[in-house]
């Protein structure tokens, strides 16, 4: 209680520095933890080599029935079901990876298989022998030789993202409705 | 400089640009020419030739945007730029995949009702009046007679009214084995023709034949091209 309250105080400028004591600065708790990674059941190294920066992997031994939310790059090799979305970074199936979901991500690559409708703002990669039962909607894909596709193709032009934020800083209340965060897709309505 | 008669013909045959309509084709005796592939180096070297078939079919759709074409030869990149550069919005099936997956070297299910019905639930399970257009490439000439007979009751009913189809025929209709090709869209009257192995066909058609096939749509014309095949061009 005594030295609790003696660490509220102010440090005094008057009080002489002793040797021994601890600068002020130290006394505050300040250092943040380090985050560990998210849910990976795969040392970091063997990670999708492309990935920048953080990126969360689901390995090949676990199966995910539901709805997966990323906001960061995330790298699946296992089984999933249901829907996944990384509406702002990119979505790896890799080799081992099998989705039977609706997927939304910024960049799809896709070296295993997807059964259900892919949206991708930038781009869909789809890697030799990956497998693709669904309709696709993004602004640029990628088909190698040996690929399996089967759907629809419908390449949307994104819109002009960057004509969006110029008027911001000109309009001076901030009342107005919230624009779409930057990078997020740029989706028309659904057509089905 | 003029050269005499048969000299000129000769380097016309051999010089002869790509999409030159008036280009005399190489004598038919001639061994380099339009001998079936045989050489392996002529079969496996990806080939660019024009394309009257192409031209034609994309002569129908050109200028509009949004259609709906329907591909079956698989999804390639560069189908899949062209005609989504054009503005349409393109379907994949891999119709062959799909046909080995269903029968697989069993040709005698192919006339089996259930078995049929199964696989147009896989490949061309589509709305009525669905398609603006369709590249059925050469692939009907793997498909026996009931299960052809159904496949294309099938393309009718998906394709809209005044839609048109591009289809290939190999023009020897004694051929106990076809290459298999890739067909890439270069231009909108450039095809690359890539062979990826041989397949016996189930049956191969004359003019008659492909008359008598497309019977219930509007028209079908004819194109003679070097590989031998003829380009059909069916309006619904």
């Amino acid at each position: 209680m005594w030295n609790k309250r003696r660490e509220e105080e102010p440090p005094h400028p008057s009080t002489p520095a002793l040797p021994h004591a601890p600068p002020p600065v130290a006394q505050i708790p300040i250092e943040p933890k380090k985050e560990t990674m998210p849910v990976s059941s795969m040392p970091v190294g063997r990670l999708d080599p492309e990935s920048r920066g953080g990126s969360a992997s689901i390995g090949k031994a676990v199966k995910i029935v539901g709805q997966i939310f990323s906001k960061e790059d995330l790298f699946i090799d296992g089984d999933v079901e249901g829907t996944v979305e990384a509406l702002e970074n990119k979505l790896t199936i890799g080799p081992h990876g099998a989705a039977k979901a609706g997927i939304k991500a910024r960049e799809v690559v896709l070296q295993g298989s997807i059964q259900g409708n892919v949206e991708a703002a930038e781009k869909v990669d789809i890697r030799k022998d990956a497998r693709l039962v669904g309709d696709v909607r993004t602004a640029r894909i990628v088909i190698e030789d040996g690929a399996f596709f089967k759907g629809s193709i419908d390449i949307v032009k994104p819109e002009p993202v960057k004509a969006a934020p110029k008027p911001q800083p000109a309009a001076a209340p901030a009342s107005g409705p919230h624009p779409a965060p930057v990078g997020a897709p740029a989706f028309g309505p659904e057509k089905r | 400089m003029k050269f005499p008669g048969p000299l000129r013909s000769l380097l016309r045959g051999r010089n002869a640009p790509p999409g030159n309509g008036t280009a005399a084709p190489a004598p038919a005796h001639s061994p380099r020419a339009d001998s079936p592939p045989r050489g392996r180096a002529v079969e496996d070297s990806p080939a660019t030739r024009p394309s009257r078939g192409l031209e034609e079919f994309f002569s129908h759709i050109r200028g509009q945007s949004g259609l709906t074409i329907l591909e079956l030869g698989g999804a390639t990149q560069q189908n899949v730029s062209f005609i989504t550069n054009l503005g349409h919005r393109l379907y994949s099936e891999d119709f062959l995949q799909i046909l080995n997956d269903s029968f697989g070297e069993d040709k005698a299910d192919q006339s089996n009702p259930g078995r049929i019905e199964y696989f147009l639930r896989q490949t061309l399970d589509y709305p009525d009046e669905h398609f603006d257009g369709v590249l059925i490439w050469d692939l009907l000439e793997y498909l026996e007679p009931a299960l052809l007979a159904a496949v294309v009751d099938r393309l009718r009913r998906v394709v809209r009214p005044n839609s048109y189809l591009l289809a290939f025929f190999h023009s020897d209709d004694k051929l106990e084995a076809v290459p298999i090709y890739t067909f890439r869209i270069m231009a909108m009257n450039a095809l690359q023709v890539t062979q990826r192995g041989t397949r016996s066909p189930a049956q191969l058609f004359n003019n008659r034949g492909v008359e008598r096939l497309f019977g219930k749509f509007e028209s079908v014309k004819f194109f003679l091209t070097r590989e031998r095949l003829r380009e059909v061009i069916v309006k619904a």
